[in-house]
């Protein structure tokens, strides 16, 4: 046991800051910008609460790091930051975890009781409503257009992104984008690896491969959704399959961005500044955990929207 | 910036004028606006709740029409939830758990700043829906797919909620870390003070169902307004998903806010009774459990929406479960009041009226939990009556009772006894006459959320409504007690009530600025 007396002699309560309340007047911004913004009455007020917030946030950070590095951090600090970072991760993965939700309940619920099944009335909904519904996974032809055909509003895909032969694996964009991403949370791992050998070459060498593979994966799924809306009719209104496919990959697109600049931000602390020892780098553990989550959820994408 | 570099001097009191509290990174000042914020939400949600008991006060359409009755409604429940009961948790968790577990302040200072200026945001976007086209959200605080998503200005609601949860996210967040990291030596888990212990699993549960919650609004933001079918039948949706979905989040948000409340009642029964909490151990325990089965009873706010008979059975046994752990904490407050020397001081009068009043909460959430009979209750005013009595005599009445009780401690003036025992028992006398009625009617079959009602509800109705508007002026007595204590009365001593245990009694009255710089000791 460490001496815990010592830990707990000064913990660094900062001063005064007008940050936060210039974040949250951002926030306003940011919320009632897209608001407006959906409902048609103009964009302007987003873009300015966006720069707001990114301006607030990166000068935040910065402060942040300055603290670390005038050695304000204790240890108890230190853990404060660790367990505010692990608590922020388990907090992303309870929204995956409504949206994995959602496509199970859909899948596994909601599709076969549209097409007959189900506990109530002997599955009446199916017979009355949607008596030509073919109740399959994923859904080409949605309920709407069962009955309607092509006067749907609501049209399935033309395709879908699951592999239809094993003669196209070698094109398989989902194939690709899960080995970029396995093999970025390798990286990552060796990075940190050599940093904890306090070799910074090896270090700035492993992170910057990750946070090149992290660009590759989102440049990839940029080109699938290009693929998947200019050829094969598959966009957020192809009925739930659309849905639940954009919703999900979309949402963890937007996470590996996010991570992929959290981990560029580590790597030009160390690269421009020397930032981070062997001992003490918790900017870049944080950085490295939030992208083994990434990863992790990207496997979850694999196996429950591309291949099951 | 050199603000870093500077020297960081501690031992200096609060900032003069208005800056002190917007730029405030002490868990005290943050404390004491996240009460005063959610004080006014409370007068603006029970204005709208004065309004709604002035409609029904008699049969027939008097003083607006259904849909502003449907706006008064789902701003009511919206914002007693999320700008009334749950900030002021907050608000009390701010300025006791760095006090009760002898921490400087909370871990992380100004992300709690931030916790709190996001509310006056999220609030003002939803408020300033009021003067758009179409109007405030009308489709009730659970806002329900497809009625939802057919609704002018849900953008604005969904951005909003967007905003509140990372508010209560980061507040959590901000809770967690204070209770594992800066514990006093020699304070361990199982002796945490109560309202500690029901914090932690509180800023669980929330962190746990916020983002859920995040995840339904953004669902039917994109149903609403960029064409996905997650609770659209035509596509291949649900909209029994959304129900799912919400109330997944729904339930464990009814224990974040009656949990805290289980805490504060477990000081002050033990304070005033003058004897040790019986069963210290197995009340934290009893919360854990309440807290892991509120994430599999959700289904039960949904038994007449068609499930399978096992999912049905599955969450009626499931919720009757839930009655074991809340029956040992009543059992243990009982037994604390057990031969205890007690006094009747305003903040034990209003954790008695907790405990009597609460238990009649849960027992009619008893006979909700049974699923034949919910198909009889379900959506009548009988479940209006039950959550209220959980909420109002639950909720509210434990963060009265810990106003009182802490008022001493906060502002260094003990409040006037006289006027508060007034308070306590107007306000005990119009919220029975106000909700006990409504268990009547709602047997009787009279709905919820309706503007008009039959003629047969009528004097229950006039009755409920007079209760109403008792229970709503005396709180306008709260507000002048307590504004009196803040600026006079008697002093308080350091231990204020002589039952008092725990360390923010050995601080003095009012706490200093910043407490436990030097982390105290902590005796076994």
């Amino acid at each position: 046991m460490e001496s815990k007396s010592n830990i707990h002699q000064k913990y660094y309560v900062p001063e005064q800051s007008s940050i936060p309340i210039i974040f949250a007047f951002a926030a306003l911004l940011v919320g009632f910008g897209a608001a407006n913004a959906i409902t048609g009455n103009g964009t302007i007020m987003l873009w300015v609460g966006m720069i707001a917030v990114v301006g607030t946030l990166a000068f935040w950070w910065s402060i942040i790091t300055k603290e670390s590095q005038a050695g304000l951090d204790t240890p108890q600090l230190n853990n404060s930051y660790v367990y505010g970072m692990a608590w922020f991760i388990f907090s992303e993965v309870m929204f995956f975890f409504a949206f994995f939700g959602a496509l199970f309940y859909i899948r596994n619920i909601a599709i076969p009781w549209l097409g007959g099944e189900g506990p109530t009335a002997k599955g009446l909904a199916g017979e009355l409503l949607w008596p030509d519904f073919e109740p399959t996974w994923p859904p080409m032809i949605t309920p709407e257009q069962s009955l309607l055909g092509e006067n749907a509003v609501t049209k399935g895909p033309a395709e879908n992104m699951y592999l239809h032969s094993i003669r196209d694996l070698g094109t398989w964009l989902p194939l690709w984008n899960t080995i970029v991403l396995l093999s970025s949370s390798a990286t990552v791992h060796v990075a940190h690896l050599a940093l904890k050998e306090n070799n910074r070459k090896r270090f700035n060498f492993w992170l910057g491969i990750t946070v090149a593979l992290a660009f590759i994966f989102v440049i990839l799924q940029a080109v699938e959704y290009y693929e998947a809306y200019a050829h094969l009719g598959l966009t957020l209104n192809s009925g739930v399959y659309g849905t639940t496919f954009f919703m999900l990959t979309g949402f963890h697109g937007m996470h590996v961005l996010i991570g992929g600049i959290f981990l560029l931000t580590q790597l030009m602390r160390s690269a421009n500044y020397n930032h981070f020892t062997d001992k003490e780098h918790f900017g870049f553990e944080a950085a490295s955990w939030y992208w083994h989550f990434v990863d992790v959820v990207w496997v979850c994408l694999f196996f429950f929207v591309y291949i099951l | 910036m050199s603000a870093v570099i500077e020297k960081h001097d501690h031992h200096h009191g609060p900032q003069k004028g208005v800056l002190r509290w917007l730029f405030t990174t002490n868990h005290k000042d943050i404390g004491t606006l996240y009460l005063w914020f959610s004080f006014l939400m409370f007068l603006t949600g029970g204005a709208m709740a004065m309004g709604i008991r002035a409609e029904l006060f008699e049969p027939g359409l008097q003083l607006m029409d259904p849909i502003r009755y449907n706006q008064l409604v789902t701003m009511h429940g919206l914002i007693m939830i999320f700008g009334g009961v749950m900030p002021a948790f907050v608000g009390l968790a701010n300025w006791l758990i760095p006090m009760q577990v002898g921490a400087p302040d909370m871990a992380l200072p100004r992300m709690n700043n931030l916790s709190f200026w996001l509310l006056p945001a999220a609030f003002t976007i939803l408020l300033s829906t009021a003067f758009m086209e179409g109007g405030m959200p009308g489709f009730g605080w659970t806002f329900y797919a497809p009625l939802s998503t057919n609704y002018p200005n849900i953008a604005y609601f969904v951005f909003a909620i967007h905003i509140m949860g990372i508010s209560s996210i980061m507040g959590s967040i901000n809770v967690i870390v204070t209770i594992m990291n800066m514990r006093a030596p020699g304070m361990t888990l199982m002796k945490m003070p109560l309202f500690v212990w029901s914090w932690l699993i509180t800023a669980y549960l929330l962190i746990a169902v916020m983002p859920v919650l995040a995840g339904a609004v953004t669902m039917l933001l994109m149903d609403a307004y960029f064409g996905t079918s997650f609770f659209d039948a035509a596509g291949g949706g649900d909209p029994v998903l959304f129900q799912h979905i919400f109330w997944f989040f729904g339930h464990p948000e009814v224990y974040i806010m009656i949990l805290p409340a289980f805490g504060i009642t477990s000081h002050i029964i033990s304070t005033f009774s003058r004897k040790p909490l019986f069963g210290h151990s197995s009340m934290v325990y009893a919360m854990v459990s309440i807290a892991v089965l509120s994430f599999v009873v959700w289904a039960h706010h949904m038994f007449t929406v068609g499930m399978p008979l096992a999912a049905e059975l599955f969450f009626m046994w499931a919720t009757m479960v839930i009655a074991i752990p809340t029956g040992v904490k009543v059992f243990n407050w009982v037994a604390t009041i057990f031969k205890g020397s007690i006094t009747y001081e305003t903040p034990m009068l209003f954790a008695i009226a907790f405990v009597v009043l609460f238990t009649i909460g849960g027992f009619s959430g008893l006979m909700l939990a049974i699923t034949p009979a919910d198909f009889q209750y379900h959506d009548t005013y009988f479940v209006v009556a039950h959550f209220h009595y959980v909420l109002v005599p639950g909720a509210v009445f434990s963060i009265m009772a810990a106003v009182y009780y802490w008022l001493p401690k906060w502002t260094g003036n003990m409040y006037d006894e006289k006027m508060g025992k007034l308070h306590f028992w107007l306000s005990f006398i119009g919220v029975n006459v106000t909700f006990f009625p409504q268990h009547f009617v709602g047997l009787a079959g009279m709905p919820r959320r309706y503007a008009d009602y039959a003629l047969q509800f009528a004097e229950w109705n006039a009755v409920s409504s007079v209760g109403a508007f008792l229970f709503g002026l005396s709180q306008l007595l709260f507000l002048y007690i307590v504004v009196k204590a803040v600026f006079a009365g008697k002093k308080a001593t350091a231990q204020v009530w002589d039952g008092a245990r725990g360390l923010e009694w050995t601080v003095d009255s009012p706490a200093p600025y910043h407490t436990f710089e030097i982390p105290p000791k902590v005796k076994g």
